[in-house]
């Protein structure tokens, strides 16, 4: 390897030194505020060495990694996410007592495993993200391991999750059995060469992509998504939802792109056909929820249809680059969205006796007694709803310009339909965060100090600084793709 | 830059009140009456810097530098979207118009709200601040961003502030207009697309869209997401359902903003957007939308009439009285496009007038029943003499500004679409018999003696004074108001063939 490939692969080596540094202080001195600032510095400092990366960007670095700007964006997005998260959860997790030193190290572990699939371009660093990404999730989601919420939520997680790695693993094995090769490229060159209409190739492609669409929660695959959110500490439930389903959705488009699994158009109008079930099934059971948790989650799976929706658009040629560019878009604008949405309700939520259950009404008149939050929940649910002048807007904006340039007609409709659905539930608990307060009713405070107080209003910042002034954003993603 | 600071100035105003509230409780009124006093002043400024004779000039509808007022700053090159803005006559008179209103707003909730005073005043001007923007953008992506945005502050006046139902009145009014603006939204992006396969080049201007060639299944769908957006916000029969319960509802300042101007933005869009977008869809379309005009006409009369909640009944008059800037727009020739143009105005400041009597009778008696008054004009005389001035002028009565707006409308239909002019001209009648009937309800008939009440205060009758002035003064002299539209609709002609009976003629 030379010089150019250490720097390049600059973000990886930092977290993974951090992982290290990170066990190691644990063995010899337990405090929770030093392990998660060496965590936050860690990820922080991965995000920055980025920059220094895009410097060798494009680069294949092994047949195992494609270190190129896109992948280097979400990168430094991801280790941004994860630092966010570990700052977040610091007051959370106090709460929960015993030894709380390792959820740290295990968030870092699965930043990484988030940043490997940002940059995979072979079928064994796919596996190794996903499985470095969901392993640790798996343990994070049950850290709280006095109450029987999480337990059930991680033991469900795994159980499917692993599941839908075996179906991957299965897939793999069929894809080389066929094609004799796992790199993605190469696949792509194996599979034109070959008689595309080979039936173990379909199939092996159709396993792969049945255990991504389980990992992103799109409808049909999204039995686990309601219990796994809510049950999960609220920090963490925002981190799987947005890294955790941004990492795959990434490299689920550099797998169809790279290895021309486009070419099955059979499996691509499935993803459409799933994109419209998930935006119908998401916000339609969003509906039915009073847990905010479990709205969010259904909420999810409504955002991964309208993300699915550019697997059908990057079909038409013409239009394809725009789909990435849109994707890319998005995706930075739910990540950012999504965190911050979860970051609030930790805090909203810190008083609550059962901390995991955020019920509508216990939101009730936040607007009255700590304004500041409503104010800022407020904006993340307006851009998670698509209102203008948020992030949220401006990605459904891009969504709508590429479905409308790639002429899928049957598709919008199903994003509008699903869009003014949304509307509704969002709305309502705007509605409760508005309610005027009941004189008996006393309302726990709301707890976080400055610092969490400040990193919400950052990612809000963020949030209305994208939806207001995207261009910068569009032009750096247009001179990368 | 000065539409900017217009808009800026009212946005930071409403801050300001909302913070005043922590100085002094009552401060925040004084702030919010004092912001849209000095935008009016500017606005009033700016126009009178303008060269001699400016207003009088037609503007290039298919340039925004020939207007009164233009502003272009690029803002997303990626898409061809820019903070374009301009004035012409009709915006002006428009904003003109919010800002006055926004003033009787202001006016008509003085002492009627006790809750969080400040942030309700910061959403009055925020309101009027959204309302503005969607009266001066230019820019088809700004257009809809204001047009969405303006919903949200007034969903919270609503929802906060509103009566009894307000949770289901405010969530209704904001999914009706969300999901025809998703509609809308639609037509934008395909219209620019079908641009971008034109001119060579993605854009969302305005000017660059007119005078595409469009037809089709696609120039149809595009055509109906305006149309639909538009006649829900008018609203025309059958999207009227949001508006009852939304007025209803609403606190009372919150009806004025909502029935004085913003029921308008909904015809203003007809009128800059849809029709010169799609000139011969809209031609074909013109039946069906006159006739869906004319339905509104008699059907919001005939459910007036049936109600006995004084603000419903108001409610379902404006539908009534709409059905005519509906018609008038689609038959398209100056005397009609004059009288709808004319009806905005009147119709935002008499409606405006019948709210703010409908908020000072529940104050007062704390119902909105007619059933439980009567007799009103014993005990409030002042009131009384209010009432029935805006009700024979809500009626059409000569003299005063509604019966020009809708005596133009019928003029000029009447070359397009005699039959309808007949069923529309029923709605002249109708008008009469509910509003009258709302008077002998309300402020006439046998006084309840244990009732007492007291009358219109000073304030109360300066703002009250002020709207009769108005609506005379629209009555005997609407020229200035003709005068200052003429150019813009002769502009607009260029774009738009008119239809040859009645084009020459100028009211």
């Amino acid at each position: 390897m030379s010089p150019a490939d250490f720097t390049a692969l600059l973000p990886l080596l930092v977290l993974a030194g951090t992982a290290t540094v990170l066990m190691l202080q644990v063995a010899f001195l337990r405090s929770v505020n030093v392990t998660a600032g060496l965590a936050a510095l860690g990820l922080a400092v991965a995000a920055l060495s980025c920059i220094t990366a895009a410097s060798q960007a494009p680069l294949q670095v092994t047949p195992l990694l494609q270190v190129d700007h896109l992948a280097l964006l979400f990168c430094a997005v991801f280790c941004l996410a994860g630092a966010v998260t570990v700052l977040l959860s610091l007051d959370y997790i106090q709460c929960h007592g015993d030894e709380p030193e390792e959820y740290f190290l295990l968030l870092v572990l699965s930043t990484m495993g988030a940043c490997i699939l940002a940059s995979a371009s072979h079928l064994a660093s796919l596996l190794l993200g996903l499985e470095l990404l969901s392993v640790a999730l798996y343990a994070l989601i049950a850290y709280p391991n006095k109450s029987i919420l999480p337990l059930e939520a991680a033991s469900k997680y795994l159980v499917l999750s692993g599941a839908a790695s075996a179906t991957i693993l299965f897939g793999f094995a069929l894809l080389y059995a066929a094609s004799g090769t796992l790199s993605f490229s190469e696949l792509g060159l194996r599979l034109a060469t070959l008689d595309g209409a080979d039936p173990i190739l379909l199939v092996g492609s159709a396993m792969v992509f049945a255990g991504l669409a389980f990992k992103l929660s799109a409808v049909p695959f999204h039995l686990w998504t309601p219990d796994v959110y809510s049950g999960a500490p609220a920090p963490i439930t925002g981190f799987l939802a947005s890294v955790g389903k941004a990492a795959v959705l990434l490299v689920m488009l550099r797998l169809f792109l790279e290895a021309d699994l486009l070419r099955y158009r059979i499996l691509i109008e499935l993803t459409g056909l799933m994109a419209i079930f998930s935006m119908l099934a998401g916000n339609l059971l969003a509906l039915l929820q009073s847990n905010i948790k479990r709205m969010l989650a259904y909420s999810s799976i409504a955002h991964i249809g309208y993300l699915l929706i550019i697997f059908m658009v990057s079909l038409d040629l013409g239009s394809r680059t725009l789909a990435i560019e849109a994707a890319a878009f998005y995706l930075v604008a739910y990540t950012v969205t999504t965190i911050a949405a979860f970051g609030l309700l930790t805090v909203i939520s810190a008083n609550q006796a059962e901390r995991e259950n955020v019920e509508l009404h216990h939101v009730n008149g936040l607007f009255w007694h700590s304004p500041l939050l409503a104010g800022l929940f407020l904006v993340s649910l307006l851009s998670l709803a698509g209102i203008p002048l948020t992030a949220g807007f401006i990605g459904k904006f891009y969504i709508f310009n590429a479905a409308v340039s790639g002429h899928n007609w049957i598709l919008l409709g199903a994003l509008i339909v699903g869009s003014a659905i949304g509307i509704y539930y969002y709305l309502r608990v705007v509605y409760h965060l508005s309610r005027r307060p009941e004189k008996h009713h006393t309302q726990p405070k709301a707890a976080g100090g400055w610092l969490t107080r400040g990193l919400a209003c950052a990612l809000i910042l963020g949030i209305l600084l994208l939806g207001m002034l995207p261009q910068p954003l569009m032009s750096y993603l247009q001179s990368i793709l | 830059m000065s539409m900017l600071v217009l808009i800026g100035l009212l946005l930071v105003g409403g801050v300001m009140a909302w913070l005043a509230e922590r100085i002094a409780v009552n401060l925040s009124r004084w702030v919010s009456l004092a912001t849209v006093t000095v935008s009016l002043l500017y606005l009033l400024g700016i126009i009178s810097g303008l060269p001699e004779g400016s207003l009088q000039l037609t503007p290039d509808p298919g340039d925004g530098s020939s207007w009164l007022l233009y502003l272009h700053i690029d803002w997303i090159e990626r898409f061809g979207i820019a903070l374009e803005m301009a004035m012409d006559g009709l915006s002006l008179l428009l904003v003109v118009l919010t800002l006055l209103l926004g003033l009787v707003a202001i006016a008509s909730s003085w002492s009627e709200i006790e809750f969080k005073q400040g942030l309700f005043q910061a959403n009055l001007l925020w309101t009027l601040a959204g309302v503005c923007g969607v009266f001066l953008a230019m820019d088809l992506f700004l257009f809809f961003l204001f047009w969405e945005v303006m919903l949200i502050p007034m969903y919270l006046l609503i929802a906060i502030w509103g009566h009894e139902k307000r949770e289901y009145a405010a969530m209704k009014f904001f999914i009706f207009t969300q999901v025809s603006g998703l509609l809308m939204l639609l037509a934008i992006v395909m219209l620019a697309w079908h641009g971008q396969k034109v001119n060579g080049h993605l854009s969302f201007s305005y000017f660059d869209l007119l005078g595409l060639p469009l037809q089709g299944r696609s120039g149809w769908i595009m055509m109906l997401g305006f149309f639909i957006a538009f006649t829900v916000k008018l609203p025309s029969f059958p999207f009227h359902t949001w508006l009852p319960d939304a007025h209803t509802q609403a606190p009372t300042a919150g009806s004025v903003l909502l029935a004085g101007i913003l029921l308008k933005t909904g015809a203003y869009g007809l009128l800059r957007f849809c029709i010169p977008l799609f000139p011969d869809l809209s031609a074909q379309f013109a039946p069906v939308a006159m006739g869906l005009g004319a339905a509104g006409v008699i059907y919001g009369a005939v459910l007036a009439f049936a109600q006995t909640d004084f603000k419903r009944l108001v409610a379902y008059s404006s539908v009534s009285h709409m059905g005519f800037v509906l018609l008038g727009l689609y038959a398209w020739n100056n005397l009609a496009l004059q009288g709808a143009i004319m009806q905005m105005v009147a119709h935002g400041v008499s409606t405006a007038a019948l709210f703010m009597m409908a908020g000072a009778l529940q104050q007062r008696l704390h119902t909105r029943d007619m059933r439980r008054m009567g007799g009103l004009w014993h005990q409030a005389p002042r009131m009384g003499a209010c009432a029935m001035f805006f009700a024979v002028a809500s009626l059409g009565l000569p003299g005063l500004g509604n019966f020009v707006a809708e005596f133009l409308v019928l003029a000029g239909l009447f070359a397009v679409q005699p039959w309808l002019t007949a069923i529309a001209a029923l709605g002249l009648i109708t008008a009469a018999v509910y509003s009258l009937w709302m008077i002998q309800q309300t402020f006439q008939g046998k006084p309840d003696e244990q009732r007492s009440m007291s009358d219109f205060g000073s304030r109360e009758m300066f703002a009250m004074t002020a709207m009769m002035i108005a609506l005379v003064a629209l009555g005997v002299y609407p020229q200035p108001v003709l005068d200052l539209a003429q150019p813009v609709l002769d502009g607009l002609h260029g774009l738009v063939q008119d239809s040859m009976l009645v084009a020459q003629v100028r009211p």
